[in-house]
């Protein structure tokens, strides 16, 4: 196995191949992003989609789970994206602000852009963005890990997405949910850009609605937080779907900013949850959190690094897994600690639970550590449900299905009360309810 | 290696820059031709009298070795090997198969002297009670120079010899076992060694036999530009019991050799192996030039139900470990366990950790780690755990914890911990940290200088992992991990 | 024995002004007593004579038996008879207390230029010390520290200091998380370490340690300054009406 030999193209390759040149001359760019662009689908044409020799890639084998590629979906009719709008179910009756961006490309006239302009917050086209001078700067992210193959692929088809700036210090009074939905099928590949100003407050819901058939999602959310600022954003992948879900966050934090997330995973069969998470700045904080539940034969992967370039910064990542039926639960995480970078406190726990005989988790929590003031551990465990517990429960009279139920959502409330954001993780219950129920 | 006070004395004046173990014995030796090809394994073979099967599992272990990759997953660099550029054989001209002990050259006992590995019976039974004494097999660059005890080992069935010799006079157990943990094929360095393997130690316990004193190997580098390739077996009959002891040091040389050992281990239904080893290798000077490329591959097998396997581990040495001593938990109840104390200093690159496979039923792991890295050195943990379909009740636990002594150093965790039974509970912990400024503090407070604190705060953080060694190797290893981060405060 | 001139010192990091001028001389065979409110700078000046580089001194000096204290490393005064037992006794894993208190006692011996202690003579000097502050055998066994409870550690404290024999007892809030009767043996413990060649500074925040080790003369810190100076009976005033009133009055 020589890594450098050409492979041959599996037919899901082949049909990206076909499906660039078809889309090229519609996908939006300046010069230099369609250079980025045939760029990164040269990568995808040489080295394939993102395979298990691929070591990121090791338990989530995308080139081996794609069979073929769906073309990129079509514009929507305003009409049809507002019927889908309205009945989605993402997070309730949340009172919140809406960016909609319908299959693939941002929609105005549906987006609450007056409402923000009051707040803070500017909303524009992505595409307008890569169309002029700075666009090749937006696709160009060195923070993204090295060459990742979903960014590649992102940055290959993007189609549209938001460009959203919330101005110094502005703290946004509600959340601001980024909806990207589907009105019909085809692939979607989206790029939302989000600038946080110095002392800004955002909290961000990100949710994925509709039925993009055979399309898959392709997602990359890059944030830019700048000093004390504070942003929260909680990422909902749910609903049965045979597509992949490919979801990216690049966050690169200035000094005294706190980041946190939440990537709630139930339904679909093979979703790749990655984040890139960058201290650029001192005495900053992420906390990332993920639940994931996979049952039948879904693949839940949750993947992170977190790079401590910079001394003086805190970092804390929490994952929860429960699997039933031959599904695969997947966490890795990295914690990087460069040179110099003293006074890390990097704290990573990951813990599976297995509801079945032929569900399985793969734990990969890695440490890196470059520097020697610093205080940084990580756990992993997996096991099955406590009988004694279960015995206890059912022995006071509650049915074994309601006692399982119970200590699930026990096991994953450690992590979602963590996070906090009560109001917004408040429907997450009955999501958990309703699948350990449905699946 | 039993830890004579000798050895103590001399160790303890070893620092970064004065690796004590780095003299050369001028002893006339003999080499084969350089290079590695066909030649050369005939060579070999010969020279060992081996049998034509022996001849021809060699010959495809070559043929299989020139399709394959140099693996490049490690956390480790150096630059290419010139398979081409070494020497395959070396032995001193004195010896030629197995000896007693007024055959060996009188300079060979002298270097082991030297190195405190008495290998005169009557010296070691002088003064040693009878159930702390050590048999050794003591191996000089290609071949095994001696082995002591075993006339009074064979008495109790134990057969303890060298590899060499084993093919001869075992001929059925070698052939039923060799390969059989570690396939040819295993990986680049086991298919190269499977090639070109020149002596080792051979051990067989027979069913329900403690082994009445402790197995030891000494392997010694001398020669330049040869590689050292040894290659040992050991199978614990059902029943049995052994604990096996290995050592190693080579002189302090401008160039880098290669050390690429296999080690397969067997236990069937219901018997122990305790593998014990401290590494020190000569791990090049305080420049990085020189040192041994320590490129092991080491794994037991666990067959028998009820069987155990324990690896406990202090590498100090080389100037590059690559070595993940494994345990394949086949038999039903059966328990592997992996202990290591991995220091690095100066330029030294360690890269080790331990694979648990749990594929029988009821089937536990323990693995305690502990890395200290210090200078410019890396040190990586990297370590799988797995629990397969049928491994139902599968039960790991595993600390991972690494210190880091100054700042141009790294320290690295990588754990694979994966799931595929859900009866299976695994449970991993590790933390990186330094010395604490508050230990240290406390320490000076009661009056020990930097050096002395910090001795004694590492011994505390390895005190888990040296308890599992043979208490004459404990005391060894203590002093050999304080001498090894010399210089490194201040 | 001990002479502090105008001792000014702040937080290292911060540059938190903590001591601001303080003045105290103790004698050989006195114990003199600390006292004073939270924050006002009785562990800090224990530090600072222990030699802690969090904090750094910007003003005055310190004098122990006539040399400069301040020029000397933490272990350096160690060894020449300062002893510090600690409020929170820090915990060292995998160091059996045995191992530490041999490791301690001949690190200062060979800094004197003594012979190291024998196994035998080791032993029986710990044996006997520890039997006076009912320490067991297993306690000296486990790693120092460890899971102590706040009463082993203060006994486990105290048991270092008899057997180093230092020269000036530094004893930083000896009493906290004591109950009465482990009180009892560490007050016994210290008691008995009294003499006329050592002398003990007593830093502590209540008059009850005071009944049990009585002091010659009893000092009142605040905000970093020594504001009253008495003998036992300023303890007594001052479990009596509190803090407030000397402060005040003082200020």
């Amino acid at each position: 196995m020589n890594a450098n030999a050409p492979i041959r193209n599996t037919q899901a390759e082949s049909d990206l191949i076909d499906r660039y040149d078809a889309a090229k001359s519609a996908l939006a760019g300046s010069v230099a992003v369609s250079a980025l662009r045939d760029n990164a689908l040269g990568q995808i044409k040489d080295k394939g989609l993102p395979h298990r020799r691929v070591e990121e890639y090791k338990y989530s084998d995308l080139r081996a789970f794609m069979k073929s590629a769906a073309p990129l979906a079509t514009a929507a009719d305003s009409s049809a994206v507002k019927g889908v709008l309205e009945a989605s179910e993402t997070f309730g009756d949340l009172a919140r602000f809406k960016i909609v961006v319908a299959n693939g490309s941002f929609v105005a006239e549906l987006s609450d852009i007056d409402a923000l302009a009051a707040e803070g917050v500017t909303v524009s086209n992505l595409t307008d963005a890569l169309s002029s001078d700075e666009g090749a700067q937006l696709l160009k992210s060195p923070k993204t890990g090295p060459n990742d193959g979903l960014v590649a692929l992102n940055t290959a088809f993007v189609q549209g997405g938001v460009v959203v700036a919330v101005k110094d210090g502005a703290e946004v009074s509600k959340p601001l949910e980024l909806v990207q939905l589907a009105t019909a099928t085809g692939a979607q590949v989206v790029r939302n850009k989000i600038t946080v100003g110095k002392g800004a407050k955002l909290r961000v819901l990100e949710s994925f609605s509709g039925d993009t058939g055979a399309g898959e999602i392709n997602t990359v959310f890059d944030y830019d937080v700048a000093d004390n600022a504070t942003v929260a954003a909680t990422r909902l992948i749910v609903g049965k779907t045979d597509a992949a879900r490919l979801l990216t966050t690049i966050a690169t934090l200035g000094a005294d900013a706190e980041f946190k997330s939440l990537g709630f995973i139930a339904g679909p069969q093979f979703v790749r949850n990655q984040q890139f998470i960058n201290f650029t700045g001192e005495n900053s904080e992420a906390k990332i959190y993920g639940v994931s539940m996979a049952g039948g034969s879904d693949l839940a992967d949750q993947t992170l690094i977190v790079d401590h370039a910079v001394p003086h910064c805190n970092s804390r990542e929490f994952f929860k897994t429960v699997l039933d039926g031959e599904a695969r639960g997947v966490y890795q995480g990295r914690i990087n600690v460069a040179p110099h970078a003293q006074k890390t406190d990097g704290e990573m726990m990951t813990q599976a639970l297995l509801l079945s005989e032929t569900a399985e988790m793969a734990n990969k929590p890695e440490l890196e550590i470059f520097a020697d003031d610093v205080l940084c551990a990580h756990g992993a465990t997996s096991g099955q449900i406590d009988e004694d517990l279960l015995f206890y429960l059912r022995a006071r009279g509650i049915p074994e299905d309601e006692a399982k139920t119970l200590l699930v959502l026990a096991f994953l409330s450690e992590a979602i009360e963590e996070y906090g954001e009560d109001d917004v993780t408040e429907g997450l219950e009955q999501r958990v309810r309703d699948w350990l129920a449905g699946h | 290696m039993p830890a004579v006070q000798e050895t103590i004395d001399q160790v303890k004046a070893i620092d970064v820059d004065q690796y004590k173990y780095g003299f050369v014995t001028d002893i006339e030796s003999e080499k084969g031709a350089k290079g590695l090809s066909e030649e050369t394994i005939r060579f070999l073979s010969a020279k060992k009298d081996e049998p034509e099967w022996m001849t021809e599992w060699r010959l495809d272990a070559l043929r299989r070795f020139q399709q394959m990759e140099e693996p490049d997953w490690a956390r480790v660099s150096y630059p290419k090997i010139d398979f081409d550029e070494l020497y395959y054989w070396a032995a001193p001209k004195s010896v030629e198969g197995p000896k007693s002990l007024d055959e060996v050259d009188p300079e060979l006992l002298e270097t082991y002297e030297k190195l405190g590995i008495p290998l005169r019976e009557q010296e070691i039974l002088a003064g040693v009670a009878p159930e702390n004494r050590v048999a050794v097999d003591a191996v000089f660059d290609s071949v095994s120079v001696v082995t002591t005890f075993k006339e009074e080992l064979k008495k109790a069935g134990v057969i303890f010899c060298s590899i060499s010799e084993a093919m001869r006079e075992y001929p059925d157990l070698v052939k039923k076992y060799i390969g059989s943990v570690v396939p040819v094929t295993d990986n680049y360095y086991a298919t190269l060694n499977s090639a070109v393997f020149s002596d080792g130690s051979f051990v067989y316990i027979p069913e329900g036999v403690r082994c009445p004193m402790e197995l030891s190997t000494y392997f010694r580098i001398n020669e330049q530009n040869t590689g050292q390739f040894e290659r040992t077996l050991i199978i614990a009959d059902k029943g049995s019991y052994v604990s096996y002891l290995e050592g190693c040091t080579a002189p302090q040389r401008d160039e880098n050799q290669l050390h690429a050992a296999v080690v397969e281990l067997v236990a069937l239904d219901d018997a122990e192996i305790k593998y014990s080893t401290v590494q020190n290798w000569f791990p090049g000077d305080k420049d990085g030039k020189g040192g041994i490329y320590n490129f092991v591959t080491k794994r037991g097998d666990c067959r028998g139900k009820n069987s155990k396997i324990s690896w406990t581990q202090v590498e100090t040495g080389s100037a590059i470990t690559w070595k993940y001593p494994s345990c394949i938990l086949r038999g039903d109840n059966s328990r592997g366990e992996f202990y290591s104390i991995a220091v690095s200093n100066g330029h030294q690159q360690i890269d080790s950790g331990t694979k648990m496979i749990h594929l029988g039923k009821n089937t536990s792991s323990r693995v305690i780690s502990k890395g200290i890295s210090a200078g410019k050195s890396e040190n990586t943990y990297r370590g799988l755990i797995s629990a397969h379909r049928k491994a139902s009740n599968a039960r790991n636990f595993t600390q991972c914890d690494s210190l880091l002594i100054g700042q141009e150093c790294g320290a690295h965790t990588v754990p694979y911990i994966e799931s595929k039974n859900a009866t299976a509970q695994f449970e991993h912990e590790a933390t990186t940290s330094k010395i604490s400024d508050d230990q240290m503090f406390y320490c000076l407070q009661r009056g020990m200088n930097e050096e002395e604190a910090v001795a004694l705060i590492v011994n505390g953080f390895v005190k888990d992992v040296i308890q599992q060694l043979p208490m004459e190797f404990a005391v060894e290893a203590q002093k050999l991990i304080s001498i090894s981060l010399e210089g490194s405060v201040g | 024995m001990l002479e502090i001139k105008n001792l000014h010192a702040r937080i290292a990091e911060d540059e938190t002004e903590i001591l601001r001028g303080i003045d105290l001389t103790v004698n050989a065979g006195e114990v003199h007593a600390i006292m004073g409110p939270n924050g006002s700078g009785k562990s800090t000046l224990s530090y600072i004579l222990a030699g802690k580089d969090d904090y750094e001194v910007t003003e005055g000096e310190i004098l122990f038996n006539g040399e400069n204290m301040l020029d000397m490393e933490p272990d350096e005064r160690a060894a020449a008879g300062m002893f510090l037992a600690f409020q929170y006794p820090i915990e060292i894993p995998g160091v059996a207390t045995m191992e530490f208190l041999k490791t301690a006692m001949n690190a200062q011996r060979k800094a004197r230029g003594e012979d190291t202690l024998s196994i035998p003579d080791f032993m029986k000097r710990v044996k006997e010390a520890a039997a006076h502050l009912n320490v067991s055998m297993d306690m000296l066994k486990r790693p120092l520290n460890v899971g102590f409870s706040g009463g082993e550690k203060k006994r486990a404290e105290i048991l270092q200091m008899s057997l180093l024999e230092p020269k000036l007892c530094v004893l930083d809030e000896t009493d906290s998380g004591l109950d009465i009767d482990a009180l009892r043996i560490v007050s016994e413990g210290v008691n008995k370490l009294r003499g006329p060649d050592r002398a003990m500074v007593v830093i502590t925040h209540y008059q009850r340690l005071l009944d049990h080790i009585v002091p010659d003369v009893v000092h009142v810190l605040s905000k970093g300054k020594i504001v009253k100076t008495g003998d036992k009976d300023l303890a007594l005033e001052l479990e009596k009406n509190g803090y407030a009133d000397i402060i005040n009055a003082a200020a």
